[in-house]
């Protein structure tokens, strides 16, 4: 602590000086200024780390309450089993809506009766199947109400992966634990694990600002060619940099906000 | 996202053929899940996205007349596109103007509820949810899902069953297409309609019917070639898409508050 050995030194030759009877006070003012100031340097410190730990570790546990699925599920298991991959449980229907979470009638096949001793299934089997009774799934990437979102226009129309916005589940072999934000009851995939708002996937988070980013990426370039390749990406990109709001994806179609009107992804 | 051409959706209704059923309201609020209360009888808190007005021509009998005239949101595109009157007012960009559908949205949640809008909208075409809807034992289960219910404190407004335009794109995209079809996107109002008065479309696409019964003249800056056709307010600027037509001269005074007896003055006109 450097700064408490500058002013041990400045004492002494303060008052070697010959310091007038008026700044003596002062000087004990100082000096009385001087004395705790480790500790209050030291409080400070555990201070703000006591606040970092509440703010980055305990409110994140506290903000989030946990929930389990009702039952598990094991999708590496079933993709092998079923015929139509994925679709054979998500799937468009005629009109482009998008059957999200399966129901029964996509099990029935299969799960008429009790086939192993997994307890899972004899609990799915048991409580639902055999009751007629939907299986209340918790959805991880549920949106607000107020949000209208398409599956068909990005895999239809840009024939995009699922891994991009969801992340590896449908390769899992179980349902990760859901978390729900106490406050907003929001799913936490929305706001993403992370507290300080850092993204290494695409699929870490899906907030309104990741929703947008994308599109204002991607449309000029589908608009133009139908086709996004990296280097009209790059070019668009160099474009913006250069001057901010001049390259046409810097253009959306909203006149307050210059990206995606917001009847794009809401109702 | 800017993949079609500028669409103006629009909207033409003939008062010579409305006679004022109330159909188009009572489709409107099932429609978009509009709240109403118990005693409805102060019409200054009821909210109704589309409204039928009575207007009279003030004439004793036996020359009284009366015509009835829908009221939906103009979805007025303003002196240049976007500059709405409650648009350009808003401080929380709630309300915004697309040009790709020329239709003025609202996010409720992004509304604080100061009332600018309502302040600065001429037609009365915004409502101000002064409670938080209460639904009749059960008739939840019937809202729609497509439409997102309001709180307390946010204003609304009728946005031209915008949803069933994201559907509409749904289905485009499901059969590899990117555009609709002019039949696909109707508002609820225009189906409910039983005199078939209210005709919806692009006023932009030669196709649709809004367009021919509104062709623009080019040569007097756009204003519809129809002399029958006219616009509520039209002096002020606002720049509508609803069109009405009506072959009774008074109705189309009203519907700009003409005085009795007005200079005649060459009329501002935009179109855009
Ligand atoms: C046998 C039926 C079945 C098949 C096949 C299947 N899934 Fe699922 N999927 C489910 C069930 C059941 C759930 C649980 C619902 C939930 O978690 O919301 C689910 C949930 C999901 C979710 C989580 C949705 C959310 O946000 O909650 C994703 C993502 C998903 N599946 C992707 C896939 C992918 C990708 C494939 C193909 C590789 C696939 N699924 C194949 C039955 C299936
Ligand atoms: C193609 C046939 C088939 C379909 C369709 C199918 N399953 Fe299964 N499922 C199986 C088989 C086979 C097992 C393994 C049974 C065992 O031996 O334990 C299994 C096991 C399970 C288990 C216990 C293991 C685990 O995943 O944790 C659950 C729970 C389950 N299925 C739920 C579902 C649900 C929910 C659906 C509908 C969305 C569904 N299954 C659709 C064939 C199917
Ligand atoms: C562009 C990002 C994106 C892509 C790509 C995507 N999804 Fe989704 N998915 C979402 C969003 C956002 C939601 C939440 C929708 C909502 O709440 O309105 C969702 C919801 C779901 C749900 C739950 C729906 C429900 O409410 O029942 C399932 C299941 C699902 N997706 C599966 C898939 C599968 C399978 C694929 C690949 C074919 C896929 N998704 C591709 C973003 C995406
Ligand atoms: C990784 C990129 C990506 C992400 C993330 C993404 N989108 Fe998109 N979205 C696209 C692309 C590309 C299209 C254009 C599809 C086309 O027109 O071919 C699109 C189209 C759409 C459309 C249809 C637009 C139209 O023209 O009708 C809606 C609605 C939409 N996205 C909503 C959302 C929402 C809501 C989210 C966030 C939950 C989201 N998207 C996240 C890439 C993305
Ligand atoms: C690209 C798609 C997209 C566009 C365009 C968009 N939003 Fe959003 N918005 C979302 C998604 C997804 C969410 C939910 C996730 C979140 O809270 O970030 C959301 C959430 C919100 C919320 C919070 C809602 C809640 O219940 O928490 C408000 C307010 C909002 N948006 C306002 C707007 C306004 C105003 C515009 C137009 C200027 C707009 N949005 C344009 C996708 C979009």
């Amino acid at each position: 602590m450097s700064t408490l050995d500058d002013h041990s030194k400045e004492i002494p030759e303060d008052t070697a000086g010959g310091a007038t009877a008026a700044q003596s006070p002062e000087e004990k003012i100082k000096k009385q200024d001087n004395g705790p100031g480790g500790p209050i340097i030291l409080f400070f410190i555990l201070g703000l780390f006591a606040s970092l730990i509440v703010g980055w570790i305990i409110f994140p546990k506290l903000l989030y309450s946990q929930k389990k699925q009702p039952i598990d599920f094991n999708h590496a298991f079933h993709v092998a089993e079923v015929e139509n991959g994925c679709e054979s449980c998500h799937f468009f229907r005629k009109d482009g809506t998008f059957s999200g979470a399966p129901k029964l009638e996509q099990c029935i096949d299969c799960h008429e009766e009790i086939q192993g001793v997994d307890p899972d299934e004899i609990k799915f089997v048991e409580e639902y199947v055999s009751k007629g009774r939907e299986v209340p799934w918790l959805i991880y990437s549920k949106q607000p109400d107020c949000v209208f979102f398409s599956h068909a226009a990005h895999i239809k129309g840009a024939d995009m992966e699922c891994v991009a916005c969801h992340g590896h589940i449908g390769e899992s072999e179980s349902l990760k634990v859901y978390e729900e934000n106490r406050i907003t009851g929001y799913s936490r995939d929305i706001w993403g694990k992370s507290i300080g708002g850092f993204k290494k996937n695409t699929w870490d988070r899906m907030k309104m600002d990741d929703c947008a980013d994308c599109h204002q990426k991607n449309y000029a370039i589908i608009e133009k060619t139908g086709v996004k390749t990296p280097t009209k990406r790059f070019v668009d990109h160099m474009i913006e940099v250069v001057s901010p709001g001049s390259s046409i994806s810097g253009k959306g179609t909203s006149v307050q906000t210059e990206r995606d009107a917001c009847f794009v992804c809401h109702k | 996202m800017k993949h079609n051409k500028a669409q103006k959706f629009g909207m033409v209704i003939d008062l010579d053929k409305c006679t004022g059923c109330g159909s188009c309201m009572v489709a409107c609020m099932s429609e978009n899940n509009v709240p109403f209360r118990k005693d409805e009888s102060d019409k200054f808190l009821s909210i109704t996205w589309m409204r039928v007005y009575r207007l009279t021509n003030g004439k004793p009998f036996p020359n009284t007349d009366i015509c009835y005239l829908p009221r939906p949101c103009m979805q007025c595109a303003g002196q240049h596109e976007g500059h709405s009157p409650c648009v350009s007012v808003c401080p929380a960009i709630a309300t915004d103007y697309s040009t790709e559908t020329g239709i003025v949205s609202q996010i409720y949640t992004r509304c604080f509820g100061c009332r600018y809008c309502m302040a600065s909208c001429p037609y009365h075409a915004r409502y101000f949810n002064w409670w938080d809807p209460i639904w009749p034992d059960g008739m939840e289960k019937y809202l729609s899902p497509n439409v997102s219910p309001r709180m307390r404190g946010v204003v609304e407004k009728c946005s031209f069953c915008f949803h069933r335009y994201q559907l509409a794109k749904e289905k485009a995209f499901m059969e590899g297409r990117r555009n609709i079809e002019e039949n696909e996107y109707q508002t609820a109002c225009t189906q409910a309609c039983p005199a078939g008065a209210v005709t919806f479309g692009d006023l932009n696409n030669p196709d649709h019917a809004v367009y021919n019964l509104v062709k623009p003249d080019h040569k007097h800056s756009g204003r519809p070639t129809n002399p029958h056709a006219f616009r509520l307010l039209e002096r002020l600027g606002t720049n509508p898409k609803v069109y009405y037509l009506s072959s009774r001269k008074w109705v189309r005074q009203v519907g700009d508050n003409y005085l009795k007896n007005e200079a005649k003055v060459k009329k501002p006109v935009h179109h855009g």
